[in-house]
């Protein structure tokens, strides 16, 4: 398999996980912010933080509300992290892998891209926004299903799925990163009453939510909810579980893969070993800010063993 | 749908015959359109815009400084061509082919043409497609060709004439393809028993082709499509020529070219050697040690590889010369020098304007002709005479008087038309056939092959650069249906 092509399949595997991602963090922020008293509400900012672009939207002068943001992360022809431009790279990435993959894949791939462009090229209106971005998450599932279900698991699937599941890991961290601090700051302040419904839509912007009511049956509280993001060995998107499937897809790889293997194994080793008791504040975002930074060691000695050199 | 008023005026129908009666191939297909409502003609037109944007089939068309994906205008209506015609053609195709697969071997190496005095050998010097690099080279089969796109015209009396061909990277035969599955998912009652021939093949004889070129003896020799990458206009066929053989389709910086001469691609298992390579990027980007230095397509050294006979490259490098429509003037004298024939499908006659008898006609006559530059494609830079103002005509007077060597002068054809449909429901519109001639162990002709469409009234310009749509294009065996 070309080096060139392994790159673009682990990029398109990153750019659909981010699409979702997206999707579901707005959808879970509209219903949050109806749940919260006006003084309380979680506002939109959060959201600029959570994909890495705040610096970039105040720069334009946007306002943090929620017409400006969701804008910004939606189509704003500046953001080159906004939601129709994941939607473009995910399929030019999947363009030039398309004879590697199911037709079908790539068909569905298409025809989001197409939604997309059509959605997203003109204002999309509250109500619409939530039915377009809710279809959108299951058309991207939808693609998951159909890689899941018919294509043979070769490197060609090695590859996204390994994309797939860096993004994942590298998004509930900024989601706890940002969440997380604003929901435990640094004093001991008491808690709302409104805590609970907050660490519930921290849950849902990442499909948690049932998932960890299962596993968790008390009220959900801020420690448990980060031990469960953080360290469940069964929930796909939590971070260790990321991590132990990116550490067996790159078992799968020929040649060189010492470099990859001991940067992932170091993460998890550090996911494992961090003492969560308590974690709170300054010390919450910096360990996640360590782990978004040796996620991005881990793609680089992806990159560095399988993709084209520069 | 009514179609009771259709009428070709002035012009050969390929399905309506005279009286308004279909041809004999056309017949079942005629009287299907024909029983179908309005309403049932729109959901099939829908679904098969749904089916052709769905599956990506795009071309990009470049516009100032952007380029845009645009979907190929697909029109339902068949062309049909009965069995037995095809025979011929078939057979007139690939006599053509291989005459011209001996002249460019021959031109590369002995020239007996032009030291015979068939060919003017000053032609050849100041063709842009010849390639001094290829000189002396003799590539596997002595074919330089591999695949060739004729493209194919019928004129008012019926008469089918090959109106050019492509010897380079000919591209279309993937919408030939895409076509007939797009109207299998639409129209899959007509496919019952109706003797339309398949057209599926083309994929494996292509893999067959290229295989046999290949210089190392193994049973699976390693083929890849090389690509210019996928902002060139015809990457969605590079891409689904590569998918439907089964072989990689890589970029110029996918491939090396080691000291030994030999070629590899960067796979994730280290490098793995190539035997075949067919080529989707021009000559002149090949290579940047041998043609252009700034290409950023090609791959350095590929030359050194051929020349040695170390890898294969369909087409060869090269055989474009025999492309230039220059050269076209003198296929029916090729034929008759290397194969002793007489073409089996004729030339539009031609006015070389490198002729000063020829080139005085064409210059008095310039609003009854349409005139060409020898080695532009995809239809820009032509005059069409009766359509000129005279402003036109009178910028290429002065381009032909300029450089009258790079200009050929052809009658206006009265172009064929087919039943298209058109906003207001079935109207006449010009069309073409292009064909697919492949050439190696054995010798391949496409089914049929891309009937082209100018989807405007009137117009002749069938090329998808400049607007044109595609149909389907049918041979149908009357004897058996």
């Amino acid at each position: 398999m070309l080096s060139r092509l392994a790159e673009n399949l682990y990029w398109h595997g990153r750019y659909l996980e981010r699409a979702e991602d997206i999707a579901r963090l707005i959808n879970v922020n509209t219903t949050l912010n109806l749940d919260l008293p006006a003084g309380l509400s979680a506002g939109w900012e959060p959201l600029t933080r959570i994909t890495g672009h705040a610096a970039a939207f105040h720069a334009l002068g946007h306002q943090p509300n929620e017409r400006q943001v969701v804008r910004f992360l939606l189509a704003d022809e500046t953001n080159g992290g906004s939601l129709r431009a994941t939607l473009q790279y995910a399929r030019e990435n999947l363009r030039s892998a398309r004879d590697l993959l199911p037709r079908e894949v790539w068909e569905q791939m298409n025809a989001l891209y197409l939604k997309g462009e059509k959605e997203l090229g003109g204002t999309l209106a509250k109500r619409r926004r939530q039915d377009f971005l809710h279809d959108l998450i299951l058309d991207c599932q939808q693609i998951a299903g159909m890689l899941l279900g018919s294509m043979s698991q070769d490197y060609a699937y090695d590859f996204m799925l390994i994309g797939r599941y860096l993004e994942r890991a590298d998004m509930t961290s900024r989601i706890l990163e940002v969440r997380g601090y604003d929901l435990l700051p640094d004093a001991s302040e008491e808690l709302t009453p409104y805590d609970s419904i907050q660490w519930m839509s921290v849950l849902k912007s990442l499909t948690a939510y049932q998932m960890y009511r299962r596993h968790i049956r008390l009220r959900v509280s801020g420690n448990d909810v980060l031990r469960f993001l953080l360290r469940n060995e069964q929930f796909p998107r939590s971070i260790l579980f990321c991590l132990h499937a990116i550490e067996r897809l790159i078992h799968e790889l020929p040649a060189d893969n010492d470099d990859a293997l001991r940067t992932v194994t170091g993460l998890q080793r550090r996911v494992h070993e961090v003492r969560l008791e308590g974690l709170r504040g300054q010390p919450l975002r910096e360990l996640m800010d360590q782990l978004q930074k040796e996620l991005a060691e881990t793609h680089g000695a992806i990159s560095r063993s399988w993709f084209p050199s520069p | 749908m009514d179609m009771k008023n259709y009428k070709s005026e002035g012009f050969y129908d390929e399905l309506i015959g005279d009286g308004g009666r279909p041809r004999a191939a056309a017949r079942a297909a005629w009287k299907y359109l024909k029983s179908l409502d309005a309403d049932e003609i729109s959901e099939r037109k829908s679904a098969c815009e749904l089916a052709a944007m769905v599956a990506g089939i795009t071309f990009r068309v470049y516009f100032e400084d952007t380029s845009v994906d645009r979907a190929m205008p697909f029109d339902l209506i068949p062309r049909v061509i009965s069995l037995k015609e095809w025979r011929q053609t078939e057979a007139g195709l690939q006599q053509r082919v291989r005459a011209l697969n001996l002249f460019i071997d021959d031109l590369y190496n002995d020239q007996k043409i032009i030291r015979d005095g068939v060919f003017p050998g000053e032609l050849l010097a100041d063709s842009a497609n010849f390639r001094d690099a290829c000189r002396g080279v003799r590539p596997p089969l002595g074919i330089w060709a591999h695949i060739c796109g004729s493209d194919l015209v019928r004129d008012g009396d019926g008469t089918l004439y090959v109106l050019e061909d492509n010897l380079r990277i000919p591209s279309g035969v993937s919408y030939m393809l895409e076509n007939r599955q797009v109207m299998k998912r639409v129209f899959p009652e007509l496919f019952e028993d109706s003797g339309i021939q398949p057209v599926d093949e083309y994929p494996s004889q292509l893999y067959d082709t290229l295989a046999s070129l290949s210089p190392r003896p193994a049973e699976y020799p390693t083929v890849v499509v090389l690509t210019p990458g996928m902002y060139n206009s015809a990457y969605f066929e590079h891409a689904y020529l590569a998918q439907q053989m089964g072989v990689e389709l890589v970029e110029g910086r996918d491939l090396i070219v080691d000291e030994n001469d030999e070629v590899f691609m960067r796979s994730i298992s280290g490098m793995e050697p190539v035997d075949v390579i067919y080529r989707r990027v021009d000559d002149a980007f090949l290579d940047p040690e041998v043609f252009r230095a700034d290409s950023m397509l090609g791959v350095p050294g590929l030359m050194r590889a051929w020349r040695a006979g170390k890898v294969a490259i369909a087409n060869a490098p090269g055989a474009g010369v025999a492309d230039d429509k220059v050269v076209y003037a003198w296929v029916p004298e090729i034929i008759a020098y290397y194969l002793g024939e007489e073409p089996l499908i004729p030339n539009v006659p031609t006015w070389k304007c490198g002729h000063p008898e020829d080139l005085s006609y064409v210059l008095a006559h310039l609003d009854e002709l349409v005139v060409k530059p020898a080695n532009e494609s995809g239809g820009y830079g032509m005059l069409i005479g009766p359509r000129s103002t005279k402003k036109e005509r009178q910028e290429f007077k002065r381009l032909i008087k300029a450089d009258p060597r790079n200009y050929i002068a052809q009658p206006t054809l009265a172009l064929s038309t087919c039943p298209t449909f058109v906003h207001s429901g079935v109207a006449p519109r010009h069309i073409d056939l292009r064909p697919f001639i492949l050439s190696g162990q054995h010798t391949h002709v496409t089914t049929g092959g891309l009937t082209r469409v100018a989807m405007k009234a009137g117009s002749l310009v069938v090329n998808s650069s400049q607007g044109g749509g595609s149909k389907d294009t049918w041979i149908v065996d009357t004897e058996r249906s």
